[in-house]
């Protein structure tokens, strides 16, 4: 991937708004969001091999952290903020000393069960979460400095700045010796410890890392929905976001938050023109394996490399 | 006392239903490792398809065997053009088959529609059983007799015949298993479809008391991973332990804490696997 993607991306993030309408702002606003929870599950995914089914877990525990503090205790949005991120820190340190004692098929399914537990509190603990009906009418966030992110055009940027926050971070994280130590694991776990690393610490903490993250992007999510529900920590949405992984391209970050964006957009422009969005849904799950196992990004590389290929016999 | 022992038989006769599910899961878990999100949707267009069948003035007999031949097939015809290819790919697995679980959830809308219905269940089946001051559903005994038959039935092909120890032999080793002349592909296509047909009885049988209704494939999926992940992967003793537990504790945590109900069922199951991450019976 060439250096000036990055940039221009974000000349262009930050530069449109002003041009387009409502909708589509709120649309790629939630993209944003769609994009951190993505980015922080590659951590784990993408970049260590494991892949989790109980993501949604985190997502929905930063959410209902807003949710449940705004609405009940009328807390600002830096105390929301902090409770939700180190919530979602929290129950992933738990999950991950259970989760972490097993590998492939069983990380899978132990993390789908731990998923259960937190999708089953937040569906049945009805005095505190109002179980199905979802706890509404939860504020925009108040940042003070006279700013109001009540409107489309302010959350927007507001939600740019958390994607960009959450993207330097994860960036600093897979470039760093931790980060690649990560990578090394997911190549060759034996070999990492050979080399004296110590594997599961190091996984142990990229996945309570992930968990952090993925729980700043549920506060960012219930701030702009005004709206948490148990939906938010359902299997399917812990599916979705790992489509959103593979669809983009796993072991990238710019990946995860191309396939957020198209899922987003595949989500609200199908549902307008035809009722058979869950079809077209499944399709997606089902053509991405098929024609692209490793991701948009994952095609495009290899096709450069052919170019480069016969550009080097040429 | 009579709390207790109602409670006891709600919480067997549901475990009996998550048995039909969860057996042949089971078994295709532990031979081909493919983690099937589309196992729901089975147990779902299950109940459709015997629907279908008795609307048309079809007997409750036809309709599960209509409905385990309907789903055999539709499992046949994923794994053969999908599935068998993604070997080892757990990713791929995953999200390959939760495709086909949103493709047969909006099938199920259009033929269907959004309806809840109910399975009318044939009228011998219908009534209590009084045993002094207790009430036994009729048709929650059938239920459990079904499961008790199906769990003999495959114990007894599994350990006492050729069949079986050609399966037994895939489960442990497939690559030895094919060495010494087994046709592992035909054991597999055979025991993906099985596992499909059992699971479309479940949902007939289910259909009579808690109905067909759209979002039963997502709502009893977990449910029935989490049997087969605590039982442990391929075996049956472990699918028989495991629904037991399933069905009692979810019982049980739903009436006694009611806020926590989910919670008494899965953080146990999650405490058991930090133990035994393969499960009680599961070997790795």
């Amino acid at each position: 991937m060439g250096a000036w993607v990055a940039p221009v991306l974000l000349l262009v993030l930050a530069a449109v708004p002003p041009f387009t309408s409502s909708y589509v702002l709120s649309l790629v606003t939630q993209a944003l969001i769609y994009a951190i929870v993505a980015m922080s599950l590659d951590l784990i995914l993408g970049y260590t091999g494991l892949a989790s089914l109980g993501h949604a877990a985190y997502f929905g525990l930063g959410a209902y952290a807003v949710g449940i503090l705004t609405t009940r205790y009328g807390a600002g949005f830096w105390t929301t903020l902090l409770v939700g991120v180190l919530l979602a820190a929290a129950v992933a340190a738990v999950f991950g000393l259970v989760a972490l004692r097993a590998t492939g098929v069983y990380f899978l399914m132990i993390t789908l069960a731990l998923g259960m537990v937190a999708w089953g509190l937040a569906h049945r603990w009805v005095s505190l979460t109002q179980g199905d009906n979802g706890i509404s009418g939860v504020p925009r966030p108040v940042l003070g400095f006279g700013l109001s992110l009540a409107r489309a055009v302010p959350f927007y940027y507001f939600a740019l700045i958390g994607f960009l926050l959450a993207f330097v971070f994860l960036r600093v994280v897979v470039r760093s010796p931790f980060g690649q130590a990560l990578i090394g694991i997911r190549e060759s776990e034996s070999r990492m410890r050979t080399l004296g690393y110590h594997v599961w610490l190091h996984k142990y903490l990229g996945f309570v890392i992930a968990g952090a993250v993925g729980g700043f992007a549920g506060v960012l999510w219930a701030c702009y929905q005004g709206f948490v529900s148990p939906g938010e920590l359902e299997l399917t949405t812990s599916v979705k976001i790992l489509l959103m992984v593979a669809l983009g391209g796993r072991g990238t970050l710019l990946g995860p938050a191309l396939g957020a964006l198209l899922i987003a957009l595949l989500e609200n422009l199908v549902s307008v023109y035809t009722h058979r969005w869950l079809l077209i849904l499944g399709a997606v799950y089902i053509g991405t394996i098929v024609y692209a196992p490793e991701g948009i990004l994952g095609a495009v590389r290899q096709w450069r490399m052919k170019g480069d290929r016969a550009w080097a016999r040429g | 006392m009579e709390f207790w022992i109602t409670g006891l038989f709600n919480g067997v006769s549901y475990g009996a239903l998550l048995f039909l599910l969860a057996g042949g899961l089971s078994l295709i878990f532990g031979m081909m490792r493919i983690v099937n999100m589309t196992h729901g949707s089975y147990y779902l267009l299950g109940g459709y398809v015997a629907l279908s069948v008795m609307w048309r003035g079809g007997p409750y007999v036809l309709g599960v065997v209509a409905a385990a031949l309907v789903i055999a097939c539709v499992g046949i015809a994923e794994w053969n053009a999908f599935l068998k290819r993604l070997g080892g790919q757990e990713l791929g697995q995953v999200l390959t088959t939760m495709g086909f679980a949103l493709i047969f959830q909006d099938m199920a809308l259009v033929l269907w529609g959004g309806d809840p219905q109910t399975i009318k269940i044939p009228s011998i089946f219908v009534g209590t059983w009084h045993v002094g001051t207790l009430y036994f559903p009729v048709y929650r005994v059938f239920i459990v007799g079904v499961a008790a038959t199906v769990a003999v039935a495959l114990w007894l092909v599994l350990e006492r015949t050729r069949l079986g120890a050609m399966m037994r032999a895939t489960v442990d080793d497939p690559e030895m298993a094919r060495g010494v002349g087994i046709n592992v592909h035909r054991i597999s296509m055979g025991v993906f479809a099985m596992g499909a047909g059992l699971a479309a009885v479940g949902g007939v049988v289910a259909g009579g008391f808690v109905g067909v209704y759209p979002g039963a494939d997502f709502e009893i999926l977990p449910f029935a991973f989490v049997v087969v992940i605590v039982g442990g992967m391929g075996s049956l003793k472990g699918a028989i332990i495991g629904s037991l537990m399933v069905g009692l504790l979810d019982n049980f945590g739903k009436a006694l804490f009611p806020e926590l109900s989910y919670f008494t069922l899965f953080a146990p199951m999650a405490a058991i696997l930090a133990v035994r991450p393969t499960g009680l019976f599961g070997r790795a």
